[in-house]
């Protein structure tokens, strides 16, 4: 477990979260190299079976993660987000996915240090969480 | 809430149901009623389209049978304008998943007059073929009267559908007309109840005598639906101990075979193509190789807890519990179970009922700008 290095998958919106790892990236800010960035336009078009498949194939954990509220580029796409999410959690956790495997925020464009901030303490979190029991078990 | 009882000769329902079928067909509002009927020559009870009051004479609504959730059926027949009003003759579970299509914008609620039965229950599709046998007719009149005599409804070591025992909508509330039958002496009487406008309006055009509802009657379904709350809970608890692991979870659909016919058999999921049969889903050969090559071993078909965790995500929210999924699984996995489960927690999440209201919103398709701040997040020491 000491050497537990957890994968995590992040849905960054395009133009808030990605924005900001981008200028995490530019500041020379570091972040744990646990996880991995998946662009998408917006985190309302993050579907709920993008997250089940992310926890299924065996990633310890899956961020969420767009613009704050008012500041969607499609006006109210993070507003969906939030009630799928919040599906999500009511679901998953049945079935011994913690709830801490699955995270939202809002991260602008600007924020930066915010985006380097969340990944070092999500990583610090599923670390001491353990790996997702989907990793080694077959999933059916 | 206008209420008239009609009278009932010698215990005998259908014929008394036939007859009030007959005289809402006839009336000239009417141009068709959707009623559960036996087919010509055989046993089988299937939901019919009659125009011709004559036309009546197998009329079964109390067959403890619903080979499928006729929304599905409702939905077919109002997606467009018909010009034409139609009864249907619905169980509480079939009314309340038309609701969850109409709001879903499958179907239409203008056209259709919602007639519904309190709800003795049903058997699971395969039982009630081989308890019913040859003499259905008659076996529908005995199970009636043992139902509504509080006898112990199991025949021939067959016992009522867990859909049915677990379900704690008896009543048809969401019908514009209802026929009662908890708390009614129904040897000798059925009652009448117009619970909407539209009932009402139709309620007035029957020539039917005022009466008010037996004294008795909230008790019976009182205690009837403690009864089937009971039993829930105690399924639901189960359930949930049956599946708290993603191991667990195996074991539990170890038997599917990704048939898909619970989705086909749900009157709620919707889609005209599910996601699952398309290319999406049609993975490259080599696709499969490398999966495998991760943990050196994948179960084919591959996809299945995927699949029933997606469809929980996609109908949980306007799950019915009318139970046809388990009817139409193959394997007799015991799915109404855990997607009931899955489903009070997820509508508790959203403060919905499923089939209660035309007038609540689908959890998903609204939002607020303030709500659900707890989601948002990652806990901790961090202030995020």
């Amino acid at each position: 477990m000491a050497n537990f290095e957890p994968t995590i998958i992040a849905f960054v919106c395009n133009w808030c979260t990605y924005t900001a790892a981008d200028l995490a990236g530019t500041a020379r800010l570091g972040y744990p190299a646990n996880v991995r960035l998946i662009r998408v336009m917006c985190t309302g078009m993050v579907d709920p079976k993008y997250v089940i498949k992310a926890l299924l194939e065996g990633a310890d954990a899956v961020l969420v993660s767009g613009c704050h509220p008012g500041d969607c580029h499609y006006i109210n796409g993070n507003f969906k987000a939030r009630r799928r999410i919040k599906l999500l959690k009511e679901i998953l956790p049945q079935f011994g996915f913690g709830e801490e495997r699955l995270r939202l925020t809002w991260i602008g464009a600007s924020d930066g240090i915010q985006f380097a901030e969340t990944i070092h303490s999500m990583v610090a979190q599923i670390k001491t969480l353990g790996p997702n029991e989907a990793k080694a078990t077959m999933v059916i | 809430m206008k209420t008239a009882k009609i009278n009932v000769n010698d215990g005998d329902l259908l014929t008394t149901l036939r007859d009030f079928f007959r005289s809402i067909l006839q009336l000239e509002d009417i141009s068709a009623i959707l009623v559960p009927q036996h087919l010509p020559a055989t046993n089988v009870v299937m939901p019919t389209l009659v125009t011709d009051p004559e036309q009546l004479n197998g009329t079964d609504p109390l067959a403890p049978v619903f080979p499928l959730n006729a929304a599905k059926i409702v939905s077919r027949l109002t997606r467009k304008p018909m010009g034409a009003k139609v009864a249907v003759v619905l169980r509480p579970c079939e009314i309340r998943a038309f609701v969850e299509l109409v709001k879903l914008k499958q179907g239409r609620i203008e056209e259709v007059l919602l007639v519904g039965i309190d709800c003795l229950g049903a058997f699971k599709n395969g039982d009630y073929i081989q308890i019913a046998g040859k003499k259905e007719a008659e076996f529908t009149s005995s199970f009636y009267k043992d139902a509504l005599s509080g006898k112990k409804l199991t025949f021939e070591g067959f016992d009522l559908a867990p859909a049915c025992k677990a379900c704690e909508n008896p009543i048809p509330d969401g019908a514009d007309i209802l026929i009662g039958l908890f708390g009614v002496d129904t040897n000798n009487q059925l009652l009448i109840q117009a619970r909407t406008p539209k009932g009402e309006t139709l309620y007035e055009t029957l020539d039917l005598s005022d009466t008010e509802e037996p004294p008795e009657r909230p008790a019976v379904v009182e205690s009837l639906v403690a009864e089937r709350t009971a039993y829930r809970d105690k399924m639901f608890a189960e359930t949930a101990e049956a599946t708290n692991s993603l191991e667990k979870l195996n074991i539990y659909f170890a038997e599917c075979v990704n048939c898909y016919n619970c989705r086909v058999a749900c009157p709620v999921c919707y889609c005209k193509e599910c996601v699952f049969v398309t290319d999406v889903f049609n993975h490259d050969p080599v696709q499969y190789l490398r999966w495998a090559n991760r943990k050196g071993v994948i179960k084919m078909p591959t996809d299945t807890v995927f699949y029933h965790l997606t469809r929980m995500a996609h109908m949980s929210t306007s799950c019915v519990g009318c139970g046809q999924c388990t009817n139409a699984c193959p394997n007799d996995i015991p799915v109404m179970e855990l997607f009931r489960t899955v489903s009070y927690h997820t509508q508790n999440a959203f403060e919905y009922e499923a089939g209660r209201s035309i007038e609540d919103d689908l959890p998903l398709s609204v939002f607020r700008e303030d709500e659900l701040a707890e989601v948002v997040g990652i806990g901790n020491h961090c202030n995020l």
